[in-house]
């Protein structure tokens, strides 16, 4: 089995799903001859031509806008913003057309937005960011956040398949830094199926992007002490897998939410809603959560470095929970 | 690439050489009645407290919705506005689902979603507009380029209005569609408000249809209230769309004859304003034309106006059968499931 980087498995999964359905076509800034800003479909125009790699004005409006109206005649547009943050530009497109259409119109919009996301390399304020809380409080809205380049071709096709809107959070951070064994044959991960990255008893952490790899280190450091720590992947956001978290909790007694986001009206807060609704009575601990604080994402490499959760702050965090 | 202004439409030869018949030409008209029809009754409805929400109308505006509607080709699609029921009619949803509709009942295409004119059929190539104006251009500028990609021969039309054209969604959507000379129809519906403001609070220049030469396309200035040159303008623009031309910006001319919603009376409108508008009535203008021109008579006159009723008198009395939605089924709709893919209109 090839060995690919997260952002090779990406453009790996796109170039399959084009070559096996000719609706699906590509829409963005910069992503023809260009080949995207971060050269996901770098050669795709070559392979697939003008017409099914679109090099967009720079409108996100008219991207997320035109995406859906393409999705309603059939196609299966994958828009890429160039970075996450822009997403705001088209917040409207999604929110209030694409994510209400079925509801309102039953007609669905299979579309897949894909959202450089995440922070760790001086992007500052605008380059940076992890919106995908906002979204997750958006009935009708589906939210994607691989974090394996297993993991990101497979949930890409699914993605793709999919009927509904689609976020598709890629992490810049894991882009060239994450390696894996991709299968080369199609494969479709189903949503709301949390992944165990790590298997444990002592304690859980419940994370996705990102996140999940500094919490596999924070997992390594603890074993020094003797805690043995569950990292629970989510893979998706919405759906997500309500009950395996909830079987790992009961397990466990022991849950850190962990998310690179803020922490205010973080998604962290939901699922720590839900454990506390669900399974208060298997808690040995309070539910614990690490998240960025609640500014604006810096620019200088010290700031960000204490905005984004390190590896010592989730290996502290559950060293307070181990001895609770 | 200077605005034209479209000369109205003066004989039955020239309705001829734009492709209309005398059966063509008596559809037109009782479209025009059901659609006002509709909004009078729906008005009523709205009074007597059984229509939930708000109720908006596009008295003054029948002639841009129909004209537009009759010149749409059978595989072509569109996204109208809370102004645009005659482009309802005209494609032929039945009115009693509009009824259903406004009453937030099971029947009406949004099955009680949402409301009011929020709402269409998209097996007849339209689709439910937002609030959020003109949001729905850059989804029309996005089915044509599906269109465009696939090499259909089918030609979108979006719609806004004078007031929306100063958000951005309109320049992103033309200046993507000029770029790539995707095959779409902008028809802005200007009636002159926007709710409470008036043009000159709203744009700059003398017409929105002027906006279209810095995007590469033609733009055309329609006196709204004149059906058969709208059908002309609208018409010539589809096909020069159909065939490669590009996009083209109508701008259609009306007056909004009442106040945005039924709980606004407009106030701010100038009574001489109202009264100037009021003589070139779309509807009234279209009748004596018909008379005059088509040789319309007053027996088929008779026959077009009471068989209208019966549709809607039979179409409310439908509409008031339909039963309420069923709160159990709330969720059901949010996501769409694979098997909703499977339908006429995702081609």
């Amino acid at each position: 089995m090839p060995e690919l980087t997260y952002i090779q498995a990406i453009s790996e999964g796109l170039r399959q799903e084009m070559r096996r359905d000719q609706r699906v076509f590509v829409l963005g800034e910069d992503v023809g001859v260009y080949g995207g800003a971060f050269k996901v479909t770098l050669g795709f125009q070559e392979e697939f031509g003008p017409w099914r790699v679109i090099d967009t004005p720079l409108s996100e409006t008219a991207i997320v806008g035109g995406a859906t109206g393409s999705a309603l005649m059939g196609l299966r547009p994958v828009a890429e913003m160039q970075f996450a943050d822009f997403i705001s530009c088209a917040w409207d497109h999604l929110v209030t057309v694409a994510a209400k259409q079925h509801f309102r119109g039953s007609t669905p919009v299979p579309i897949v937005v894909r959202l450089p996301s995440g922070g760790g390399f001086s992007g500052g304020p605008f380059h940076s960011q992890n919106p995908e809380s906002s979204f997750a409080h958006i009935p009708g809205l589906k939210i994607v956040c691989p974090s394996t380049p297993h993991d990101a071709k497979g949930l890409l096709a699914s993605a793709i398949e999919d009927p509904n809107p689609v976020l598709y959070f890629e992490h810049k951070h894991l882009y060239r830094r994450v390696k894996g064994e991709v299968p080369e044959e199609r494969y479709t991960i189903p949503f709301g199926e949390a992944r165990v990255a790590r298997e444990g008893d002592d304690a859980v952490v419940v994370t996705w992007g990102a996140m999940v790899h500094t919490a596999l280190e924070a997992a390594g450091e603890l074993t020094k002490d003797g805690t043995e720590v569950e990292v629970l992947d989510l893979r998706t956001l919405i759906p997500w897998d309500r009950e395996r978290v909830l079987e790992s909790v009961r397990r466990c007694s022991k849950v850190l939410v962990l998310h690179e986001d803020t922490r205010t009206g973080g998604f962290g807060g939901e699922i720590a809603a839900t454990i506390a609704e669900e399974a208060f009575e298997h808690l040995d601990a309070p539910v614990k959560r690490v998240a960025a604080p609640d500014t604006p994402v810096p620019f200088s490499p010290v700031l960000e470095k204490a905005y984004i959760p390190q590896v010592e702050d989730v290996a502290a965090a559950l060293r307070e929970l181990a001895e609770y | 690439m200077a605005v034209r202004e479209a000369e109205p439409v003066g004989s039955l030869q020239e309705v001829k050489e734009a492709g209309l018949d005398r059966e063509d030409l008596l559809a037109i008209y009782r479209h025009m009645l059901i659609t006002r029809g509709i909004e009078e009754r729906g008005h009523i409805l709205y009074k007597q407290g059984k229509i939930p929400g708000s109720f908006y109308t596009g008295r003054g505006n029948e002639a841009a919705a129909v004209g537009v509607g009759t010149a749409m080709g059978p595989n072509d699609v569109g996204t109208p506005l809370h102004r645009d029921m005659g482009v309802h009619i005209t494609r032929g949803v039945e009115p009693w689902r509009i009824f259903a509709q406004y009453m937030g009942r099971e029947g009406g295409p949004t099955r009680g979603r949402d409301g009011n004119v929020h709402m269409a059929v998209p097996e007849l190539g339209l689709h439910p507009m937002v609030s959020h104006l003109p949001a729905m251009l850059p989804v029309a500028a996005g089915m044509a380029l599906a269109f465009r990609i696939r090499g259909d021969r089918r030609v979108a039309v979006g719609w806004f209005g004078e007031g929306a054209a100063a958000r951005g969604d309109a320049h992103e959507s033309m200046n993507m569609a000029g770029v790539r000379q995707l095959p779409i129809l902008f028809v802005c519906d200007n009636n002159q408000w926007a709710y409470s403001t008036p043009t000159y609070l709203s744009y700059p220049v003398e017409h929105i249809a002027d906006r279209a030469a810095a995007y590469g396309f033609d733009g055309v200035v329609v006196d709204g209230t004149d059906v058969l040159a709208v059908y002309r303008e609208a018409r010539r623009a589809i096909e020069k769309a159909r065939e490669g031309g590009g996009p083209t910006l109508l701008e259609c001319l009306t007056l909004r004859m009442e106040g945005h919603a039924v709980h606004d009376d407009a106030f701010y409108v100038p009574k001489e304003m109202f009264e100037q508008w009021a003589a070139q009535d779309p509807i009234e203008r279209y009748r004596s034309w018909l008379h005059d021109h088509a040789g319309m008579s007053d027996d088929e006159e008779g026959d077009i106006t009471s068989s209208v009723k019966r549709l809607l008198n039979d179409a409310l009395e439908r509409a008031e059968e339909s039963p309420l939605p069923d709160p159990a089924g709330l969720v059901d709709g949010v996501f769409a499931s694979p098997e909703d893919l499977d339908t006429p209109h995702h081609k």
